[in-house]
């Protein structure tokens, strides 16, 4: 689950090269699409403009704060690699809480099919399998769940353009609302913010089984990486249910770092 | 002065009718800013530490405001296809209700098990239609044998089962174009109640075979709203009701009966439409208000109308005989709305602020009462058609009989009502202090009964919430702290009082065996602190949405709430219970000590803490109401006197009170500061007439007790059957804190009577000669207030 691509694609979720950005849109001004066919167009551009990275690591701090104003915080290291035609593998290994260190996860995402996770224990010393049919669950105590960090395949969502409107930095962004096809997801649907330019996800709202408004995901400090990939330095989860928020702080990205599939099994997170 | 007072009064009655009418509409415009607010959480002060403490934990931990659905099936088999497949269908439904972020059924119970060497977290059972013999044999047991569940989801009979709805309600709410505002809470409760009851609905419909009874914070914070409709609706025209026969019979005037209406309600309109200026919220126990200060305000009426009635009988004519009333009622009809009103304001010192605002609210009414009577009554009652039938007034003779008995049998009677007075008032210890908030209502409150049912068939609506705090972040998994807890946590479970304990450490147990194939040897705690983290880990990673473990652990694993359920329990043995548990804390686990913290905590201390502040209240409400007395008596012997049918009556009824209830709390430590307002306008009648006799008319004791007895007896007489009949209307209340205050100020007004019909009159001759000697009185004498009346 989980690398900062599948994370940014995460929250990201959109990507096509600028040509097919502009075939879109040309495509477009000749047959008007409908909302739902802007809306998927819109993110397969996104995931496209994804695509190619290969892998990729980077550090996570991880900020939690109750309704008390008390926060606390995880340190982990994430490794992403790129996995054509299915989703991403991603493996994270906790620095903190010092309970968990040494802690690795091992995450096979794939679209519709659950994950496939495993959990290694260093004071058990034993890798364990999670079953994570439950995406919905808080990751760490967070207010961010497995599926709002886990790979972000096209195929999770149907999607619906709404508008197009300005957002923050000064960009533009389309506005596409995306509801869940996963049948234990925990929202209803989603609204994303995506720049028009550069698809990079502004924001995101997330709506509870009930329609109403759950968490606001902003991200920020965007910054390219062998210009063309772009992560934020700093995504916000606001839950205005509970009050609760979680900030994550990204850092030293890195991409094309060498990893191989033989990095992500399960005797790689047991060393 | 009166005199001309009373006469400009009269003569610019239209004048007088026009600025009542006009006070009434700008007041009562004040209603708009009226909400009613039916969180219980107004009842206590927000800086009470037990309030903060509580806060505290609300904001640690996913917080308690819940809707407790019970399932009971008829066949009283819960582990059926047909029951399981409705608990599911029911579970995905009342995540559909407003405000929820957590749901806890027997089917989205997370069940860990052991399977293939590795840990399983998954629903309790899903698709029951499917669902083989075996299967459900297998759920029952584990069901049955989770310290999580039973009784708690499931009873050990496993007749019946519940679905928890946790609300999280935010206090402030973006509208649509991202404005925010304050949410009102008394809406957010109305919001989740119609879901929960369209639910209910539904599973009535679709599940006939299943009965379902609603309870839980939000039930009961609907419940205070639904007594005071229920009250309003069935209690309010009862007692509008009776006050016009009671004022009719009396006055045989339909004119009289008219104005003395519009009188009380529109003191009650201004009354709460000053509430509504001063921003004053709406609540139970303000409610009671209405009825208070309508009963109340009739004695002005019945006073000014009965006068005006008898004058004219004897021949006056209506706008004459109006002025003469108000000359000799001014005064009295003054006085005794000043202290009533004194009375009231003196529950400002109270600790619960819903009982300061029924004391503004009241005292506001009795000022009103007290304007409308003097300048509204007149000019309606004189404009209006009025017939009189010139008659004799009949009666006296029972009055002067009660006089001479009073006279002759007066050591008797002094001996006789001493010692009463004595005995009764011995009896005051004798009360309880109880505040059961499951009991504020009464049976005819559809949460009363479906709680009731749900303590009896499966878990407590009584809980304590303990939160310990460890040192470090991340101490929770200690293994030392750990075995602490689960000490702690044993230790509860096997006290009388409790049902049901959760607990982290059953987690933690459980946890341990599943990583050890299930073995039963392994269900301890884990030894290792790394181990524990990376279990509870494990697991947290395989919980789904809402069904994390922030009600038990906070975000940095320092701190973990420990819930105690209890039965139903008295005051007396909760304070008994968290003494014990706090004793055993110190002495057993005293780095992790921490106080308990719920509602029941809370409402527990509520009693003892009102009634403590409330002496205060009481004694500044005894002080300037002698004061007043003093003054308009001019003299501090009978002011002295005057103490004890003051004082006596109320001491009196919280005796009679442990006779027949023996059960006091909040509502009723407001009573006794209430009612000496109320009871003292029968002393002042009574001895101002007396004194009028011995001064004036130079009359010895004896004559002096027959004439204050053939002036005033009757009129004390008639508006102590009034009061007392219009406090027992709301006597009747469902509302416990209002009916029980209606009951016992019923008694103390009936005892005032009695106090100052067969107690006074023999004191005042016994210490007739230290009550006559002269006093210095200089200071006095131009407040010469009762006599000028006359």
């Amino acid at each position: 689950m989980f690398t900062k691509a599948t994370l940014t694609k995460a929250i990201q979720l959109i990507s096509l090269g600028s040509v097919l950005a502009l075939l879109s849109v040309s495509a477009m001004a000749k047959a008007p699409l409908n909302p739902q066919q802007k809306g998927l167009q819109i993110a397969k551009a996104a995931d496209a403009k994804d695509t190619g990275f290969g892998d990729s690591t980077a550090n996570m701090i991880m900020i939690l704060k109750n309704r008390a104003g008390k926060t606390s915080r995880r340190i982990i290291r994430i490794k992403t690699l790129e996995v054509k035609g299915d989703g991403d593998k991603s493996l994270s290994l906790f620095d903190q809480p010092q309970d968990v260190k040494g802690t690795a996860m091992l995450t096979f995402s794939h679209g519709l099919k659950p994950d496939d996770q495993w959990l290694y224990l260093p004071a058990l010393k034993r890798v364990k399998r999670i079953n994570s049919r439950n995406k919905s669950g808080p990751f760490m105590g967070s207010e961010f769940a497995f599926e709002d960090l886990g790979s972000q395949e096209v195929e999770k969502y149907r999607y619906k353009f709404l508008r197009t409107e300005k957002c923050a930095n000064g960009w533009t962004c389309n506005v596409i609302e995306r509801i869940p096809a996963y049948k234990y997801s925990g929202y209803s649907k989603q609204l994303v913010w995506l720049d028009t330019k550069e698809y990079r996800p502004v924001k995101v709202m997330f709506y509870d089984r009930k329609n109403a408004l759950l968490k606001t995901l902003t991200a920020s400090g965007f910054k390219q990486y062998l210009g063309r990939y772009w992560r934020p330095t700093s995504m916000s989860m606001v839950n205005h249910q509970t009050g609760k928020s979680t900030i994550l702080q990204w850092s030293n990205y890195k991409f094309r770092t060498g990893l191989t599939s033989r990095d992500f099994n399960k005797k790689a997170i047991a060393r | 002065m009166l005199k001309q007072f009373s006469y400009m009064v009269v003569k610019f009655r239209w004048l007088f009718l026009l600025l009542a009418l006009s006070t009434i509409v700008i007041t009562a415009m004040g209603a708009k800013y009226l909400h009613f607010n039916n969180d219980y959480h107004i009842f206590f002060k927000p800086d009470d530490p037990r309030v903060v403490a509580f806060e505290d934990l609300q904001n640690t931990y996913t917080k308690n405001d819940n809707v407790l659905m019970l399932l009971a099936p008829k066949d009283g088999k819960v582990f059926t296809r047909k029951t399981l497949k409705a608990i599911e269908d029911i579970t995905e439904r009342a995540w559909q209700t407003p405000y929820s972020i957590r749901v806890d059924s027997l089917s989205n119970y997370q069940h860990s098990e052991s399977v293939e060497d590795d840990m399983s977290v998954a629903n309790l059972y899903e698709d029951a239609r499917n669902l083989s013999a075996s299967d459900l044999q297998r759920i029952k047991k584990i069901a049955v044998n989770e310290p999580l569940l039973l009784h708690r989801l499931i009873s050990e009979k496993a007749h019946v089962t519940a679905v928890n709805i946790t609300m999280e309600f935010p206090k402030v709410i973006k509208d649509e174009k991202g404005n925010e505002m304050i949410a009102d809470p008394t809406r957010q409760v109305s919001e989740v109640v119609a879901s929960v009851r369209a639910l209910k609905q539904y599973i009535n419909k679709t599940y006939p075979d299943i009965k379902v009874y609603l309870s839980g914070i939000v039930m009961m914070n609907n419940a205070f709203g639904e007594a005071t409709i229920y009250d309003m609706s069935h209690l309010l025209p009862v007692a509008i009701l009776l006050i016009l026969v009671t004022v009719f019979l009396l006055l045989r005037s339909f004119t009289g009966t008219f104005t003395t209406l519009v009188v009380i309600t529109t003191s009650v309109v201004v009354a709460f439409g000053m509430a509504g200026w001063l921003g004053i919220e709406l609540s139970s126990p303000v409610m009671s208000a209405p009825i208070i200060i309508m009963t109340l305000a009739v004695a002005d009426c019945v006073h000014l109308l009965s006068t005006w009635i008898t004058e004219m009988r004897e021949g006056k004519d209506k706008l004459e005989a109006m002025q003469d009333s108000l000359r000799i009622n001014f005064m009295p009809v003054f006085l005794t709305s000043l202290t009533t009103a004194v009375g009231f304001l003196s529950l400002n010192t109270s600790d619960s602020p819903p009982f300061r605002d029924l004391g503004n609210v009241a005292a506001m009414g009795v000022v009103a009462a007290f304007l409308f009577s003097i300048f509204l009554l007149p000019a309606m009652a004189t404009i209006l058609p009025v017939r009189v039938k010139q008659r004799e007034t009949r009666t006296l003779t029972f009055m002067s009989g009660f006089a001479e008995a009073t006279i002759k049998y007066r050591k008797a009677l002094l001996i006789g009502m001493s010692t009463l007075a004595i005995v009764l008032i011995a009896l005051v210890p004798k009360n309880e202090l109880n505040d059961v908030f499951v009991k504020y209502f009464d049976k005819r409150i559809e949460f009363r009964s479906d709680t009731d049912f749900i303590v009896n068939n499966l878990t407590g609506v009584y809980y304590i919430d303990y939160s310990i705090k460890t040192k470090n972040s991340g101490d929770i998994a200690n293994p030392e702290v750990l075995a602490k807890i689960k000490k702690f946590s044993d230790w509860l479970q096997q006290q009388p009082e409790v049902i049901h304990v959760n607990t982290i450490t059953d987690t933690f147990t459980r946890l341990n065996r599943n990583m050890h194939g299930d073995d039963p040897a392994w269900y301890k705690l884990p030894d290792s602190r790394e181990l524990a983290a990376q279990y509870l880990l494990l697991y947290e990673m395989s919980l789904p949405f809402g069904l994390d473990l922030n009600n038990q652990i906070d975000i940095d694993k320092k701190s973990t709430r420990i819930t105690v359920t209890l039965k139903t329990l008295s005051t007396q043995e909760v304070l008994a219970f968290e003494k014990r548990v706090n004793q055993w804390m110190t002495d057993n686990i005293p780095e992790l000590k921490a106080m308990g913290a719920s509602p029941t905590i809370m409402f527990a201390h509520i009693g003892m803490k009102n009634i403590i502040s409330m002496l205060s209240g009481t004694t500044i409400a005894l002080v300037l109401i002698s004061l007043i007395l003093v003054i308009a008596l001019r003299s501090w012997r009978y002011g002295l006197l005057s103490l004890i049918p003051n004082l006596v009556p109320a001491g009196m009824a919280f005796g009679i009170w442990a006779l027949v209830n023996g059960e006091i709390g909040l509502a009723l430590s407001v009573v006794t500061a209430m009612t000496l307002g109320i009871v003292v306008d029968d002393t002042i009648h009574f001895l101002s007439k007396y004194l009028r006799a011995r001064r004036e008319k130079g009359l010895n004791a004896e004559d002096a007790v027959r004439y204050a007895f053939s002036t005033v007896g009757i009129a004390l007489w008639v508006t102590s059957v009034a009061l007392i009949a219009g406090f027992l209307v709301l006597a009747t209340s469902s509302f416990k804190l209002n009916s029980g205050m209606g009951l016992l100020t019923a008694i103390v007004i009936a005892i005032a009577l009695l106090v100052d019909f067969l107690l006074l009159p023999p004191l005042l001759m016994t210490l007739d000669k230290w009550l006559s000697k002269p006093e210095s009185v200089g200071q006095l004498r131009h407040n010469a207030v009762v006599q000028g009346a006359k």
